[in-house]
This record gives C-alpha cells, sequence and structure tokens, in this order.
C-alpha cells in the first residue's frame, strides 16, 4: 500500500477531487493547512504597518491506495492540481506497512 | 389665523374669557406639540450615540486586535455602558452640568435629584430635563471608552476600571462642564469667559479622550514584540460593520447636538455626512498615492476620522467647508497614523489618538475658520468665525484645544499613577502572550469547534 500526500493550492481542491473520483478513489482525509516552499509570500499594510505574511494557505490531501494504483493516482492528482505557476505544492509518496479498517478488523489492501 | 386673532384681542379692551381660555389651550398645544417633536428626535438620538459604544466601537476596535484580544477589547466598550451610567446618575450629570463654578458642576443634580419632566431651560428649553441628561449621558460612555484604542492588548481590566471611573471625574466632567455647562469657561452660548465653539464635543470629546489615549500609550509601553511581532487585525470586516454602524449613529452625535428637532439639526447631520465622505476619500487617495493599493481599512479610517473632525463644527459649518475639514481630516490623520507614529514609536495601538486626538483638534480649529452665522446665529447677527470676517474666534478655540490637552495630559498622568500603585496597570508578560480573552475574563472569543 503506499499513502500519497500532497499539498496543493485550496482552489485547486475541487479539481483535485473531482479527477480523484473519476479514476475511482473515494477516500480521503483532507486538511488545511498554512506553509510555503519556494514561492514568497506577500506585504500586508495595515494604517502604514507592513506585514510579510509568507505562511500561506494550502490544503493537504492525504490517501492511501493499493501499490497498483499509485502510479496512475499520483499522475491524476498532479495534473489536476497544477496551475503552472510557482506555489502549485508538493507531493510525498510513502510505503504503508497495514491498513486496519475499524469496523471489521479488515486488514491490508481490504481496508481501503 | 392665530396671527389675526392676536391682533384682533390685543385691540380689545379687555378679552372676553373663552377667548382667553381658547388662547390659553392652543399656546399648551403648540408647547406640547414641539417638544413631542424635539423629545421624540432626542430620544431617538440618545439611542444612537449609546449604539456607537456598542456595538459600534466595540465592533471598529474588535476586529482591530489579535483574536486572543477579541472579547477583552469590546469589554472595554461594553462595560463603559454599565460602569459610566451609574457614575453618571450619582453625581456625574450633576458635576457636568450643575451651575457650579466655571470649572466644575455643583451637586444640585446629585442622584438625578430635580431631574425630572420639566425642561432646563438653559440647556433645552423643549424637551424634558431627563431627556437631555439621558442624551449627555451617552457622550460620557462613549468619550472614556475612545481611549481603550491605545491600551488595547495590554491593560488589566480592573486597573482599566479605576482608571475610568478616575478619569470620567477628573477629566470628562471637568471639561464637559467648562464647554457646555452654565456658567462654564468656554460656553459659547451660556456666559463662559473664552466662549469656544464646540457643537458636539471635539475638545471634551476627542481632544480629550485622544490625548489622554497618547499618554496611557506612552505610560503602558509597548505591547510585548511591538513592533517585529504580527499584529495584524484578526478581523477587518468586524471592523467594517463597526465604522459603519459609528457612521450612522454619530447623526445622533451630532444632529442631535442642535437638541431640537428643528433646521439646525439638519444642518449638522448634512455637514456629518459630506464631511465623513470627504474624509474616506481623503484617506484613501492619499495611501492609494503612497502605499499603491487603496486599503479598507484605510477607507473606514478616514470615514471615523472625518465624523470626529467634523463633530465640533457640525452645527456651526456649510456644506462645502464640511467636505474640506473631511479631506483635510483623512489626509492629516493617515500621515498620523502612518508616518509619524512610526518615527516616534509609541504603540498606540489602534490609533485613539492619530485620529481622535488630531482629528479632534484639526476639528476644533477649522471651526475657527468656517464657522459662520449663516448656519448658527449665536452671537445674535455679529460674525461667528474667520469666514465671517472674525479672526477673534480663533483664539478662543485655541484656548480651548490648549486646555483640553493640558487637562488631558496632566489628568491622566496623575490617574495612571494612582492605579499603577494600587492595582499595578499592565498585565504580565505571561496574561498577555496568552491573551485578555483567558487571562482577563477566563473565555475565548471564538470556539468554532465546539
Amino acid at each position: 500500500m503506499t499513502k500519497i500526500e500532497a499539498i496543493i493550492q485550496p482552489h485547486k481542491l475541487e479539481d483535485a477531487k473531482e479527477a480523484l473520483k473519476n479514476i475511482g478513489v473515494d477516500g480521503m482525509t483532507i486538511t488545511e493547512v498554512r506553509g510555503h516552499g519556494r514561492q514568497k509570500g506577500h506585504t500586508e499594510v495595515y494604517r502604514g504597518m507592513e506585514y510579510k505574511v509568507d505562511l500561506l494557505p494550502k490544503v493537504k490531501l492525504e490517501l492511501v491506495v493499493s501499490d497498483q494504483r499509485a502510479d496512475e493516482v499520483i499522475r491524476t492528482l498532479a495534473a489536476a492540481a497544477r496551475t503552472g505557476k510557482i506555489g502549485d505544492g508538493k507531493i510525498f509518496v510513502y510505503a504503508v506497512a497495514d491498513a486496519v479498517r475499524i469496523r471489521n478488523d479488515d486488514r491490508g489492501d481490504a481496508a481501503l | 389665523m392665530l396671527l389675526a386673532l392676536t391682533a384682533g384681542v390685543s385691540l380689545a379692551q379687555s378679552i372676553p374669557p373663552d377667548i382667553a381660555k381658547k388662547l390659553d389651550d392652543l399656546d399648551k398645544a403648540t408647547k406640547n406639540a414641539q417638544m413631542a417633536g424635539d423629545n421624540a428626535w432626542m430620544l431617538t438620538s440618545s439611542a444612537l450615540v449609546l449604539m456607537m459604544t456598542g456595538p459600534g466601537l466595540a465592533l471598529f476596535y474588535g476586529g482591530l486586535v489579535r483574536k486572543k484580544n477579541v472579547l477583552g477589547t469590546m469589554m472595554h466598550s461594553f462595560i463603559l455602558m454599565a460602569t459610566v451610567s451609574i457614575l453618571w446618575a450619582v453625581v456625574g450629570y450633576s458635576l457636568s452640568f450643575g451651575e457650579g463654578n466655571a470649572f466644575l458642576g455643583d451637586l444640585r443634580y446629585l442622584f438625578l435629584s430635580g431631574v425630572g419632566a420639566a425642561p432646563n431651560p438653559d440647556y433645552a428649553a423643549t424637551i424634558p430635563h431627563q431627556t437631555y441628561m439621558i442624551y449627555q449621558l451617552m457622550f460620557a460612555i462613549i468619550t472614556p471608552a475612545l481611549i481603550s484604542g491605545a491600551f488595547a492588548e495590554r491593560m488589566k481590566f480592573s486597573a482599566m476600571l479605576l482608571f475610568m471611573t478616575l478619569w470620567s471625574l477628573v477629566v470628562y466632567f471637568p471639561m464637559a462642564h467648562m464647554v457646555w455647562g452654565k456658567g462654564g469657561l468656554l460656553n459659547a452660548s451660556l456666559g463662559g469667559r473664552f466662549p469656544a465653539f464646540d457643537f458636539a464635543g471635539g475638545t471634551v470629546v476627542h481632544i480629550t479622550s485622544g490625548v489622554s489615549a497618547l499618554v496611557c500609550a506612552l505610560y503602558l509601553g509597548k505591547r510585548n514584540n511591538y513592533p517585529d511581532e504580527s499584529m495584524r487585525p484578526h478581523s477587518v470586516v468586524l471592523s467594517v460593520i463597526g465604522a459603519c454602524l459609528l457612521w450612522v449613529g454619530w447623526f445622533g452625535f451630532n444632529a442631535g447636538s442642535a437638541v431640537a428637532a428643528g433646521s439646525l439639526a439638519s444642518s449638522a447631520f448634512i455637514a456629518t455626512h459630506f464631511a465623513t465622505a470627504g474624509a474616506v476619500l481623503g484617506w484613501m487617495i492619499i495611501e492609494w498615492m503612497i502605499v499603491g493599493k487603496p486599503s479598507v481599512l484605510g477607507a473606514i479610517s478616514g470615514a471615523v476620522a472625518g465624523l470626529v473632525a467634523i463633530t465640533p463644527a457640525s452645527g456651526f459649518v456649510k456644506p462645502m467647508p464640511a467636505i474640506l475639514i473631511g479631506l483635510a481630516a483623512g489626509v492629516v490623520c493617515y500621515l498620523m497614523v502612518s508616518k509619524v507614529k512610526k518615527i516616534f514609536g509609541y504603540d498606540d495601538a489602534l490609533d485613539a489618538f492619530g485620529v481622535h486626538g488630531i482629528g479632534g483638534t484639526l476639528g476644533a480649529l477649522l471651526t475657527g475658520v468656517f464657522a459662520t452665522k449663516e448656519v448658527n446665529d449665536l452671537r445674535m447677527g455679529q460674525p461667528m468665525g474667520l469666514v465671517d470676517g472674525f479672526g477673534g474666534q480663533m483664539t478662543n478655540q485655541v484656548i480651548a484645544v490648549l486646555i483640553s490637552w493640558v487637562l488631558a495630559i496632566v489628568g491622566t498622568l496623575v490617574i495612571l499613577k494612582i492605579c499603577d500603585v494600587v492595582l499595578g496597570v499592565r498585565v504580565s508578560k505571561d496574561q498577555e502572550t496568552e491573551g485578555l480573552d483567558l487571562s482577563m475574563h477566563g473565555e475565548e472569543g471564538y470556539n468554532l469547534e465546539s
């Protein structure tokens, strides 16, 4: 099993979800996060006080799929979340030791 | 018809009793009708001015602080709606509007005794004395609330309460008496030594609060890590709502200061509105030119600056000068809060001094320039301000400005020292880091997960 963790632009979340649904991925966890990579932040000015805001809002999407499907999911996700501009985010891929469906103790791929 | 009747009666040798009674009834009915109209407007105005403090100022200031201090900041405004009210009923109204001497009222209205349905002809001949008293109370509430912008996010709540009580007694009541009380030193219509024009409180409300705010900011010192740590407003949205409520409420503040529902109220209402519009544009344009973007916070701050500056002038100036006063206030206050504050480095957290102290001073001085008998014939045909050809009024305005500055500085400094010795004025560093909502009040403003 493979865990795919994608940090993407918040406004691309709907596109990403839709694309994943279309290839039959129906489970994911989403978190609103803040962060930055090479993208610089921006400056805000309140009554002449300048504040540099370098942690920007992003969405973190986590999903675990079977090893066979991992590559397809990663490519779909990257294509859906891409705008081509700096700040589009990153995808990290991990190996997963096991999975358990809490409801009935299913293990491994069956639990996904 | 009434005229014809009166003329006919005066020619007669003696008035038949039935006609005399009719005339008497007519006279009473006319007076009652005027009182009903004026009283309706003044009660409405009283409510509008209270709305300026809560929710107006509470939202305006509340949005400008970090979210860990939103409740503490709103409480600064809200609690004064209770505290000052009680103080006012016990002694405040009397000290402000009792005849007394040139500097302070006497105790004739202690516990509101003698303040009833009958009008007080010195102050407002066509509304119940009670209405006048409650209207003036709303000013006494918002004035100290304005100061709280300077010490936001770092003052101890107990010390704030003691400070505001003493400040009302030492600064506000004397100043209100000097400008508006019968026999007050600066009173323009009831025998003041230096008759200054202050229609709705440029000196009494805005200079006293704004200058005291600066003293508070200097005495308490900067917030921890100011200006290195980000102290962005947590919700400009709340501040926009607050500023709009202030704009609307201010019609009660300024037009209500005519203490009647006549043409002077209309004139003040209009001057207030146009000055505010001018100030919004003034602030926005200069900020756009300097920073490159017209901020929403700038636009609403401009509105407040304009409302402040037109306050003393509202019942004395025509609409075009009002727009000029507003434009000037927008530009000057912008430069104060964004440039001058930075040069001196004091932490007037929410710019109570930059907007109210400076805007109030500017407005008080420009009132001397633009006051005209065409709007307010207070001097019975004599010229009013510089535009009428009377430069001498400027002297009175300057004296009023100086007295309010000095009283605010000295009074506030002494009171802060007392509060500091008795209670300590500033929260501990840990409490400040935790935020006033939790450390002072044991609550949080936003429990969105619950």
